[in-house]
């Protein structure tokens, strides 16, 4: 059923389809709509058999989840941002305990400076955790992806992030196609979890592993992950069957098939590139977009065909490893490896940056054009660094940058205001 | 012909049974067929306090609820010890997490029950002082102000012993840890407020809070079971003297324990829905000095150059539990400090 | 289920981590000797029989007693029991009261005639004992219960010796020794009575005895020369005894006085009083301190009236008027006299200056060394001459009823042993439990605020005093106040309180075992266990 409705509230009504038992949250924007939407429908009976259990942060909210997955129960929660990082303890702990917990990460920007902007920050930071991470490109598809996600992580016993780009999606209201209750029950069936905590049947479940077979579980944690790669396209595939939709997967190629230069991102911004390549297309440039749904496992091989005939990859990411480049882009090198093939990794969309489609056709001018560097911040007002770079040189106590750049974006931009006026 | 009250038997209200006994009257601890919650083969040091008192409690609880408990663990002592791969020494169903979560662990372990109809099934949440009081203090007071059903226990050995016994917030003033070393003017912990779980328990109104020592087994697992026939947050201390951490003889581990409640320094009580219900007294009233002599985390205070002012600071913290909870009764006897235990050297 | 690999185990697989092999120390159960089995001198072993008693199992105990002791019912009455002397309950309260459990415990046998154990297989072997005192009667027993045939032979008109003929009937009831005797001669014993051994030689010869007992007894009021007019008005307590014994009571008079300290001059006044004294007057020439007699004798006697002048010793006894001489003690304690004379109006005197022993019986026998009026043993009560063994009074020994009974029983052994060529080899004895091996704490009264369901143990709050017998409410109670000091009482403390469940319960009377698999030593066991029955020894590494 096709409805106008924000993307959180989707997310909301569709993990209600999915009949989570325990849901257990924390606020920080820009999740909140959905845990506030879950919690109006336990409360209201709309979702039941549920607990719905408000707790004092995110690390109880994974904790919480933690023990109602081991004890049995279909569990889900969602943060963002500093709510990640303040859980991620727990996170590792949930994948390392191999309980199917999903949560939806309304991506956000980590401080400090503090920010409640979408990037991918956040999600990147978790990427090592041993959960599944995909990336939804819409509100259908982060819809979507949360019945698939229960789906994937009960029958792995993984965990999975469904990511979403806050404010962009979360709080974006466009027509969702909503699934039916029937249509859910047929494709997700009832938790049987792998191991429960049950006095019928007792187990000692999180020992202290040490030297003698940390590295087999640790392994063994990466074969599911594996076996996620062969399993995530499947579960797609019924999917669709089910619904028609194309949502899911582990990557979503757009015109590459002759394409000389492929752009490769992951979230919502695949929209807005997608505009630009088809802007670009339209003037006869041979240049295609690869979306990258399954992070997390990386699909090297399908990252690596849908790129075999592109010469030039430009990675646009919301994250970037500081200090070093692109976090998506160093997967993609993985992937590309050994071809001729040159990179490109644009960051942009920081703290919540709009990424506009003039910026990024101008960036892809450059790349075309051969002179686009390996590593490209989207907009960057190079001249507010510049200052904020003389004054660190000049004196000792400059105070923080966070604070300098915005007061010189501020008087500059002021300056430049009444310099035009 | 005379008359005269014998206040004496041979043993029953504090030995852990007596063949005279009937099973009701028993201890938990002397049915043979008792669950054994952590089995033998742990790795706990010899004389462990925390692995009696983590046998004790839930042993007790299992009794209580017929055997349908499940039990979460914080990282600590008791859980390295007792599962260290491959083998454990839980008989019951046993999930370990992290460090600092144990009780919000608990809580969804509770919920999991509840939305499943299986109310049947307890949940025991258990954690070192540690694990309770510091690093799982946030985890712990949100499931206390939600009132989740939730036991759950704190064996407290007044520090992190499994990582070479560093100071937490159960450290008492003035003992020696690998963090307060003995040395200045100030040897030891710092004499701080303390931060006193059960009454910071009480102040949540929660359903029971109790104190106990592995000391009194009839007194604990009265309070374990008592604490089972409520639902809702429940809370009980139980005081676990770690021979390892304290320096104390491991055949010791029970006496030391004995000496802190016969101190006044670990006020053993329980208090329902924030009030102070009934204290235990204290049976022969025991100057600190002789519970101190027997742990070499105070030695400092009895060397070469004694800090008899500093043992009067701690004898006065004694007199304020003793004062407040109203631990002495006509019934109580006056010890004072033996002569051996003043020639024992450290 | 089939579980994660490594994060997940299987209950119970700590088992196979066998934790013993840290110890440096090993608990090991031991039975301590009581000190009230130490200090009674016919060799009960009382924390042994109190243990059934505790359950209320009385005939388990009877019969644990009547193992050494055949004469409980007696004993529990005469008896001044120096287990509860040395009772290391002294120092938490008050002594158990042995000794009326003892008594409850005899009575109730006598009661149910509960019979002693089946003698033993015929040996073919033929002992001869002289004399059916306690020590006569025990030997007797236990002689039986060895598989000899016993010639017990005594000179008076009815068995028992000085139980019948010293101790009055106020004090040992004569069914109450009647019962125990018959008891006793159930197992088949020839009983020769009115025969007087005058030649132990010539009588072994004759009956063709293996061995033979000597119970005489010291019969013989000891005599002082002391100046009277009229010597009828004097007569010595063992006599005086002996006649009232045998319903022949001498005519005293109504001031009677009693001259000695020990428990015979109170037995004789006391006896005084029940015959119509109106006077009965103990004099003794030192102190209260240095009174031997009994304290529960002096207590009793005071109470039926009997008066004492200390520090005096009789000068003469002129007409009615005994001349008592003042003493003063010196520094050693010893009655030094005055020269101060004082007057004191008496109908009879009577001597209560000790006993003396007829062993005129041995004159020809060889080897024998008397000294100091009484017979020589060896530590198995044999006299110099081979095969005749000697006991009780007549031996140098303190002269109690349960030291004799005590003779008896280790005489009897020792004579098994001869008949059979033995020699027996000293066994040792256990380490004494003293008091500070015990826990006390565990042995206090508990809060009354906690555990209602110990209140059916505690509510026993009285205790009768033992002169009428305890109930058997009382019996229990006081069984149950025993500390068990050395000997395991099955608490399940040690149980309870392993840190590594090493210690496995046996149960029923079975106690415990440690498990050596998983014990790590450290010895919280041994701290907890109440009465030290556990200690700890060095692992042989």
């Amino acid at each position: 059923m096709l409805r106008q409705i924000e993307g959180s509230r989707a997310v909301a009504e569709t993990v209600a389809l999915c009949r989570p038992e325990v849901v257990c949250a924390y606020p920080i924007s820009p999740q909140t709509h959905i845990i506030e939407a879950v919690g109006v429908m336990v409360k209201s009976g709309r979702l039941s058999p549920c607990e719905y259990i408000n707790v004092e942060s995110e690390f109880a909210a994974m904790s919480v989840s933690i023990g109602a997955s081991a004890a049995g129960a279909r569990a889900y929660t969602a943060t963002a941002s500093q709510g990640l990082l303040f859980m991620l303890e727990a996170v590792y702990n949930a994948s390392g305990l191999g309980l199917p917990i999903v949560m939806t990460l309304a991506n956000r920007a980590i401080g400090a400076p503090i920010n409640i902007w979408n990037d991918h920050g956040d999600a990147m930071a978790a990427r090592d955790a041993g959960w599944i991470q995909l990336f939804a490109e819409t509100n259908q598809e982060a819809a979507d992806l949360h019945v698939q996600a229960f789906r994937l992580a009960e029958e792995l016993s993984v965990p999975v992030m469904v990511c979403m780009d806050g404010f962009i999606l979360t709080h974006a209201v466009e027509g969702v196609d909503l699934m039916t209750q029937e249509e859910v029950d047929s494709f997700l069936p009832p938790y049987e979890p792998r191991q429960v905590l049950d006095p019928d049947d007792p187990v000692s479940i999180g020992a202290m592993v040490g030297p003698e077979a940390f590295e087999e579980v640790r392994y063994l944690a990466h074969l599911r992950q594996l076996d996620a790669l062969a399993l995530i396209p499947t579960i797609a595939e019924s999917f669709a069957t089910l619904t028609g939709r194309d949502s899911g997967g582990l990557v979503h190629p757009y015109r590459t098939d002759d394409a000389e230069v492929i752009v490769v991102a992951l979230g919502s911004v695949l929209g807005t590139i997608k505009d630009a390549v088809d802007a670009r297309r339209a003037r006869g440039e041979r240049i295609g977009v690869l979306g990258i749904t399954t992070f997390r496992p990386f699909p090297r091989d399908g990252v690596r065909d849908a790129l075999a005939g592109a010469s030039r990859v430009v990675v646009v990411e919301k994250a970037f490893s500081v200090g070093g480049e692109g976090v998506v882009l160093t997967d993609v090198a993985m992937a590309v490896g050994g071809r001729d093939v040159t990179l490109h990794s644009v960051i942009a969309g920081l703290g919540g940056r709009p990424i506009t489609q003039r910026a990024l056709e101008s960036v892809l001018e450059r790349a075309s054009r051969g002179d686009l560097e390996r590593l490209t911040f989207l907009d960057l007002d190079e001249a507010a660094v510049s200052r904020e770079r003389s004054r660190i040189a000049a004196a000792r106590r400059t105070g923080p940058s966070a604070e300098n750049v915005l007061y010189d974006r501020a008087t500059q931009g002021s300056r430049v205001a009444q310099e035009q006026s | 012909m005379t008359k005269r009250p014998v206040r004496f038997y041979q043993v029953g209200s504090f030995a852990v049974g007596n063949r005279l006994l009937t099973d009701d009257q028993r201890t938990v601890q002397s049915d043979p067929n008792r669950t054994n919650s952590i089995d033998s083969g742990h790795r706990a040091c010899q004389g462990c306090g925390e692995a009696l008192g983590a046998r004790y409690a839930l042993d007790a609880a299992m009794r209580a609820a017929a055997g349908r408990v499940v039990t979460v663990n914080a990282t600590g002592c008791l859980e390295v010890f007792s599962t260290p791969y491959p083998e454990t020494s839980w008989r019951v169903p046993w999930l370990h997490s992290l460090f600092g979560n144990a009780p919000a662990v608990a809580t969804g372990v509770a919920a999991a029950l509840r939305v499943k109809g299986r109310e049947d099934v307890r949940v025991v949440g258990q954690a070192g002082d540690g694990g309770t009081v510091d690093i799982g203090f946030g985890t712990l007071s949100g499931m206390f102000e939600r009132n989740d059903d939730v036991l759950f226990i704190c064996y407290d050995n007044e520090g992190y012993m499994n990582t070479g016994v560093q100071r937490s917030a159960a450290t008492p003033p003035a003992a020696r840890t690998a963090t307060t070393d003995a040395v200045g003017p100030e040897p030891g912990n710092v004499f701080g407020q303390g931060k006193d779980l059960p009454r910071i328990a009480m102040a949540h109104d929660i359903a029971y809070v109790a104190t106990a020592t592995v000391a009194d087994l009839h007194d604990l697992e009265h309070k374990v079971e008592h604490a089972m026939t409520l639902r809702g947050a429940r809370y009980i201390h139980i005081l676990v003297p770690c021979p390892l951490g304290w320096g104390s003889a491991s055949s010791d581990t029970i006496k030391v324990a004995r000496l802190a409640k016969e101190s006044g320094l670990f006020p053993v009580f329980e208090a329902e829905n924030g009030r102070v219900t009934s204290v235990s007294p204290i049976r022969r009233r025991t100057p600190v000095e002789e519970y101190l002599r027997l742990q070499r985390r105070y030695a400092h205070l009895f060397g070469a150059h004694p800090r008899p002012d500093i043992v009067t600071r701690l004898q006065e913290i004694a007199d304020e539990n003793i004062a407040r909870y109203g631990l002495v009764n006509d019934e109580t006897e006056e010890i004072p400090v033996l002569e051996e235990a003043k020639e024992m050297v450290h | 289920m089939e579980t994660p690999f490594g994060i997940t185990l299987d209950v119970g697989s700590s088992r196979a981590n066998h934790t013993g092999s840290w110890r440096v120390e090993r608990p090991v159960y031991v039975d301590r000797l009581p000190p009230c089995n130490d200090a009674c001198p016919a060799g009960e072993n009382i924390q042994g029989w109190l243990y059934h008693a505790e359950s209320g199992d009385y005939e388990s105990a009877w019969r644990a007693l009547v193992e050494e002791n055949p004469l409980p019912a007696i004993m529990g009455r005469v008896c001044f029991h120096p287990c509860e002397t040395a009772c290391n309950r002294v120092r938490v309260d008050d002594a158990v009261g042995i000794n009326a459990v003892e008594r409850f415990l005899g009575d109730l046998a006598i009661e149910r005639g509960w019979t002693l154990p089946e003698p033993g297989a015929d040996t073919g072997k033929r002992i001869l004992v002289v004399g059916s005192g306690p020590a006569g009667l025990s030997a007797t027993y236990h002689l039986r219960r060895l598989g000899h045939a016993v010639h017990l032979v005594d000179s008076s008109h009815q068995l028992g010796g000085m139980m019948r003929y010293g101790i009055p009937a106020y004090r040992l009831p004569r069914d109450v020794l009647d019962a125990e005797i018959a008891r006793i001669l159930a197992m088949g014993v020839e009983v020769t009575l009115d025969h007087v051994v005058d030649d132990v030689e010539q009588e072994r010869r004759d009956g063709s005895y293996d061995a033979v007992f000597l119970a005489v007894g010291a019969q013989i009021g000891h005599r002082v020369s002391i100046p009277a007019g009229d010597s009828s008005r004097v007569v010595d307590a063992v006599t005086f005894l002996h006649q009232v014994a045998d319903d022949d009571p001498p005519l005293l008079g109504r001031r009677v006085v009693v001259y000695g300290g020990g428990d015979t001059a109170f037995d004789a006044a006391r006896t005084a009083r029940r015959l119509g004294a109106t006077d009965a007057v103990i004099v003794y020439r030192r102190n209260r301190e240095h009174m031997p007699a009994n304290e529960e004798e002096f207590a009793q006697a005071l109470g039926e009236g009997v008066t004492m002048r200390w520090l005096s010793t009789v000068n003469r006894f002129e007409g009615e008027r005994l001349v008592l001489e003042k003493m003063r003690l010196n520094e050693a304690g010893f009655p030094e006299p005055t020269g101060e004379l004082e007057e004191l109006d008496a109908d009879a005197l009577v001597l209560a200056l000790g006993q003396d022993t007829d062993l005129s019986l041995l004159e020809r026998a060889p080897g024998v060394v008397i000294r100091d009026g009484v017979v020589e043993v060896a530590p198995t009560m044999m006299t110099g001459d081979a095969g005749v063994f000697a006991g009780g009074d007549a031996v140098p020994a303190d002269r109690t009823a349960t030291v004799a009974v005590g003779h008896g029983k280790h005489a009897a052994r020792s004579i098994d042993d001869y008949v059979n060529g033995r020699v027996r080899e000293a066994v040792a004895r256990h380490e004494l439990a003293s008091f500070d091996r015990l826990n006390t704490w565990y042995y206090s009264d508990a809060p009354r605020t906690r555990r209602p369901e110990l209140e059916k143990i505690r509510r026993q709050d009285t205790f009768d005093e033992v002169v009428q017998g305890l109930t058997e409410e009382n019996a229990l109670f006081e069984a149950r106040r025993c500390l068990s000091c050395g000997n395991c009482f099955e608490c399940d403390n040690c149980f309870g309180v392993c840190p590594d469940n090493a210690v496995i319960k046996l149960g029923g009377g079975e106690r415990y075992e440690i498990d050596y698999d998983f014990c790590k030593g450290c010895g919280i066991c041994v701290s907890e266990c109440p009465c030290g029955a556990i200690e700890m020894v060095p692992e042989k590494i």
